[in-house]
């Protein structure tokens, strides 16, 4: 069935930057309208990660499949939307010139603009250019764009970095919203407590994926109540265990 | 491609460029106001009859193809190429926004400066203002296509910026502009044959000698929109949806 086929599915996925290996064999799954967190630290490979799902990242091995197509189809390019670590929206633009660009080139329908505008709290700043909007606005600018034409799969990476706990909480609640009506979510972060608003979780370490599994299953498994503890614990018993 | 997205991009160049009054301002100033220097460094009528229209055809070259290095440059390391690649946009729908919104502001800089040419300083033109205006829009056109594959090869603004002494100048210098082609040693004149700017020189000698479209005029005509076509196939082989 369609629909119960993951709406990504990554196997044995090898990746080289720089002539360095940066994932060695990751392997992960993400059910359908479901909310995945891609957690781990700096330079773990979350970014690189996220461009093999969007099929802008060149890749050595493995097979990353998305919405039952490979990753990077033509076909998918309407269908999946992407949020960069570091804002890529036009400077000199306004914020609603550069939905209004990015969304003909998607060819969503005529509003969509101002829709994206109002979901990310920016509708007081829609004539400002984007040069000019401070970290946080201009981070959420970013953020609208990859929800332009309501994609089916939404990639968003770090999303809510630099943003208050009142943003972070609005934009999780419409991350929620967005899954419930279907779409499925793979949004990176730093910070642990998003971790738990997440349906599955998945610790990266150094380009390998440590573990993949539920908030509470992971709090269960390594008897951990706060989620930076067990991920911390995932990490040591790691280290202890041979290769 | 669609004409759509296309449309699009070029509405979006252009948005950009209403938005940074000052550049826009160097684009169509700075044309006028070297052409009008010229006119008094000359103070010859003769000599500025023959100079000023080969200048026509360089200044939008030049212009178009630094503004377009610096700019491709700039949706390539700001990362809004890399979105984009992401989006159902092909690579010639990008290239021809670009080239569309360009050709427009070129169009505007050879009337400027040619209404100012023609009128306060007497340009005296055998040819149709028709052929001037359709060769110093293609003139920008190649400079544009040159510039959006020149800046596949620059990884920062520095870089792109030293371009354009390296691409331009040698074809300045061997174009026919300081000494004609015929009087060049045999080995520069053999360079300056496969250099696009000597037809692009060539042809506006060829207007401001000749009144009527002469066949050596459609000849540089489709060398030049060959060039400018081969350049953006280029520059569009230089334009990866994946990278490392
Ligand atoms: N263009 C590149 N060329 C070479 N190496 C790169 C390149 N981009 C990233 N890397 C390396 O790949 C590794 C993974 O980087 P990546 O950006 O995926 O990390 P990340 O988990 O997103 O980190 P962060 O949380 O800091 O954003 C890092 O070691 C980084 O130095
Ligand atoms: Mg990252």
């Amino acid at each position: 069935m369609m629909s119960s086929s993951p709406a990504v599915s990554v196997r044995d996925l090898l990746v080289e930057r720089g002539g360095r290996p940066v994932l060695h064999g990751v392997t992960f799954e993400a059910p359908r309208g479901s909310v995945v967190g891609l957690l781990g630290p700096s330079g773990c490979g979350k970014t690189t990660l996220m461009r093999c799902l969007v099929g802008v990242q060149t890749v050595k091995g493995g097979a990353v499949s998305v919405l039952g197509e490979p990753a990077g189809s033509p076909g998918l390019r309407r269908r999946v939307g992407y949020s960069t670590q570091s804002p890529a929206v036009y400077a000199d633009l306004s914020v609603g010139e550069n939905l209004r660009y990015f969304a003909s080139v998607l060819g969503a329908p005529r509003g969509d603009a101002d829709r994206v505008v109002e979901e990310v709290g920016l509708g007081r700043h829609r004539d400002q250019i984007a040069a000019t909007l401070s970290g946080g606005q201009l981070s959420r600018a970013n953020l609208a764009v990859a929800l332009l034409g309501a994609p089916e799969l939404l990639v968003l990476d770090e999303p809510t970095v630099g943003l208050d706990p009142v943003l972070r909480q609005e934009l999780w609640e419409l991350f929620r919203e967005l899954a419930e009506r279907g779409a499925t979510l793979v949004v990176s972060s730093h910070v642990m407590d998003e971790a738990g608003r997440t349906d599955r979780l998945l610790l990266m370490r150094e380009g390998r994926v440590l573990s993949d599994s539920t908030p509470a299953s992971l709090r269960a498994s390594t008897g951990a109540d706060d989620l930076e503890e067990a991920f911390l614990q995932v990490i040591s018993q790691r280290a202890g265990s041979p290769t | 491609m669609s004409l759509t997205i296309t449309l699009a991009t070029m509405r979006r160049i252009l948005a950009q460029l209403r938005h940074d009054h000052r550049t826009l301002g160097l684009l169509i100033g700075v044309p006028s106001l070297l052409m009008i220097l010229l006119r008094y460094v000359f103070d010859r009528p003769g000599a500025f009859d023959r100079v000023g229209p080969m200048l026509l055809g360089l200044f939008p070259f030049v212009i178009m193809f630094i503004v377009t290095s610096v700019g491709t440059l700039r949706e390539r390391t700001g990362g809004t190429l890399e979105r984009l690649m992401t989006m159902p946009l092909g690579k010639l729908d990008l290239l021809l926004g670009y080239a569309l919104a360009f050709g427009l502001v070129a169009l505007a800089q050879v009337g400027v400066v040619l209404a100012i040419s023609l009128t306060w300083l007497g340009l005296d033109l055998n040819g149709s203002v028709g052929s001037l205006v359709l060769v110093a829009v293609l003139d920008a056109l190649l400079g544009m296509a040159l510039g959006l594959f020149a800046s596949a090869f620059a990884r920062t603004e520095f870089q792109a910026v030293q371009f354009m002494p390296a691409f331009v100048l040698p074809q300045a210098l061997l174009c026919g502009l300081i000494m004609p082609r015929g009087q060049m040693a045999g080995w520069l004149e053999a360079v300056s044959d496969v250099l696009p700017l000597s037809y692009a020189v060539d042809a506006m000698q060829e207007v401001s000698r000749e009144p009527g479209f002469t066949g050596a005029l459609a000849r540089d005509v489709g060398i030049i929109a060959g060039c400018t076509l081969l350049a953006l196939v280029l520059g569009a082989a230089t334009l990866r949806r994946r990278t490392g």
